[in-house]
């Protein structure tokens, strides 16, 4: 026998040994599995954690939350890799519908955006609606002295997440072009998460659009001196939905391995009214106010007005929550 | 309110000594994982090492000069080929790797494998080649020999995997792109400070940062006192 081939069949014995010494090792402590793919704002205020661990305790199941931008998050489960995705999107959650990615939606929590910025607000734009203040900055930034870029007064995620999202709709809505206002010497793309975000706008004293709950987090915890300026109101609405991943996307040939009937039992536990009424109630102690506020109840109450009808304005589709040929079984989830 | 750091770092401090369970979590899972993959990338790449040193075949620089300009390849960059490639959509889907702590340590033992190569051929090549003949001239067969010559290179391939492990323990890349930072499962220090300072958690990310120095100097440290030793073996050794 060669030398060459003595060494091939002793190093492959080993590594064999080794890497099913290692999955042996892994998978006796894994139970059945949940991959949740979510927004950064539900994870970095602790929220999803706290949620895993109510559920985890009482379920046989083992939740592993991957933290993404919802453009990313719902790149993941066309991927098949997740199996759920919470996210605060709601013309891309319609296209994931409608492409066949995903099904059975619910619309779980919703809080608002805020504009955020330097406590002294340079451009002025503290009370007013998120149309008068984007155009505030826009005139503050044409104003500066410094158009070299250096200076930045606007700070934007840029990661294709559902806060960009909604702050390209409300450049839009304010009437600029965002190809064109995101190319201002003054605008500055960050391609990072709300926390990073939020980190960047407070040092360079600029404003960035931010979810409350991620803004108050960091606030409260002293990473950043921004404030929050705007009140809330119908287009700084943001709505957060649950869709279970489809296990057979209807334009491919693969059959995902995707764990439906947790993800479904998941869902059921999200919108059930305990866990409803934990979300709301979560974190009001730290910043005498909620960080999400339950939408299942408000939904069914139709109450309090005017925040439901902006529900239904912005983030309904044909004026449901997930019209009948989106669903997929479990008929309990829509009466 | 500012941030304030002298706090943040009190109380890193407070955590590290009080032996939290979740900071430890984190050390033990990057020991692990880092571990795993060095032993990996031994098993696999100290044959391949031997095969290069050993043997005159055409193309022997050339390969040589591949597995070392290797070394430097860009972790995101391995990280994204390997998130592709695991990916339930990819052609190494049906392994189901993404996400778990075997596709980590995977990708590590791939990411490091070059350096494995590359020091531990050098050290072998540079062992005197008469020890071979002598081994032969004694009645040993090749493979017998080859044992012989690694033997006497044992200290650059324990110099190669504890580069390797520095290099495991603090990358990034790979780790969070094929880990996918799962709390409690796949996420190793340097992924858990990303995820602790942009949740605002400073303190626990100054903890962990602390650590990872920590296990950065000492793997240094051992490299130095390995040198060192080589240097009294060798001096014992001398008649």
């Amino acid at each position: 026998m060669q030398i060459w081939q003595k060494l091939l069949i002793t190093a492959t014995l080993a590594t064999t040994i080794v890497i099913a010494g290692t999955f042996t090792y892994f998978n006796y402590f894994a139970k059945r599995r949940l991959i949740i793919a979510t927004t950064t704002s539900l994870y970095d205020t602790g929220l999803l954690d706290q949620i895993e661990r109510n559920y985890e305790a009482t379920h046989p199941v083992d939740i592993n939350i991957i933290s993404l931008g919802t453009g990313a998050t719902i790149q993941v489960a066309e991927n098949g890799d997740a199996d759920i995705v919470l996210v605060h999107s709601p013309s891309l959650e319609l296209n994931f519908l409608e492409q066949g990615w995903g099904v059975n939606r619910k619309i779980v929590a919703y809080n608002f955006f805020t504009i955020v910025g330097p406590e002294n607000d340079p451009a002025g734009i503290k009370g007013k609606t998120a149309n008068d203040a984007l155009k505030a900055i826009v005139a503050y930034g044409e104003s500066l002295d410094d158009q070299s870029g250096v200076t930045k007064i606007w700070v934007s995620r840029g990661d294709n997440s559902g806060t960009h999202t909604k702050e390209k709709n409300l450049w839009t809505a304010a009437g600029y072009n965002f190809n064109e206002t995101s190319k201002e010497p003054w605008y500055a793309s960050v391609d990072s998460g709300m926390g990073g975000t939020l980190n960047v706008a407070s040092q360079k004293n600029a404003y960035t659009l931010s979810d409350i709950g991620t803004f108050l987090k960091f606030s409260k915890e002293g990473s950043i001196s921004s404030v929050a300026l705007l009140t809330e109101e119908k287009s700084l609405l943001n709505v957060y939905s649950v869709m279970a991943v489809n296990q057979t996307p209807p334009h491919t040939n693969t059959t995902y391995q995707i764990n439906y009937a947790d993800s479904m039992d998941f869902i059921k536990y999200l919108v059930s009214a305990e866990t409803q009424q934990f979300i709301t109630e979560f974190g009001k102690a730290d910043y005498d106010q909620s960080l999400f506020i339950g939408a299942v109840q408000p939904l069914k109450d139709n109450a309090p007005q005017p925040v439901v009808q902006w529900i239904k304005d912005t983030a309904f589709f044909d004026g449901a929550e997930c019209p009948p040929q989106y669903r997929n079984e479990y008929p309990e989830l829509y009466t | 309110m500012a941030l304030d750091i002298p706090a943040g770092i009190t109380k890193a401090l407070e955590l590290i000594f009080t032996g939290d369970p979740e900071l430890y979590g984190v050390v033990y899972r990057s020991l692990l994982f880092s571990g795993i993959a060095v032993i990996l990338a031994t098993l696999w790449g100290t044959p391949i090492a031997m095969l290069i040193s050993l043997r005159e075949f055409r193309g022997k620089n050339l390969v040589k000069t591949f597995f070392t300009s290797l070394i430097g390849i860009p972790t995101v960059v391995l990280g994204l080929v390997l998130f592709l490639a695991f990916s339930n959509g990819g052609p190494l889907g049906f392994l189901g790797l993404l996400f778990t702590p075997g596709g980590i340590i995977i990708g590590e033992a791939i990411l490091v494998t070059p350096i494995i190569i590359s020091i531990a051929a050098s050290a072998i090549e540079a062992v005197d080649p008469d020890i071979m003949n002598l081994a032969k001239t004694l009645g040993a067969s090749e493979s017998q020999a080859s044992v012989a010559v690694l033997k006497e290179a044992v200290n650059g391939v324990l110099l190669s995997n504890v580069a390797s492990f520095n290099r495991a323990i603090a990358e990034l890349g790979v780790a969070l792109l094929v880990g996918g930072n799962v709390a409690g499962l796949t996420d190793v220090l340097t992924t858990a400070i990303s995820r602790y300072t942009a949740r605002a958690e400073i303190s626990f990310a100054i903890a962990l940062g602390i650590l990872l120095m920590v296990l950065v100097f000492l793997i240094n440290l051992i490299v130095l006192l390995a040198r060192k030793t080589k240097m009294f073996v060798t001096m014992w050794r001398s008649p």
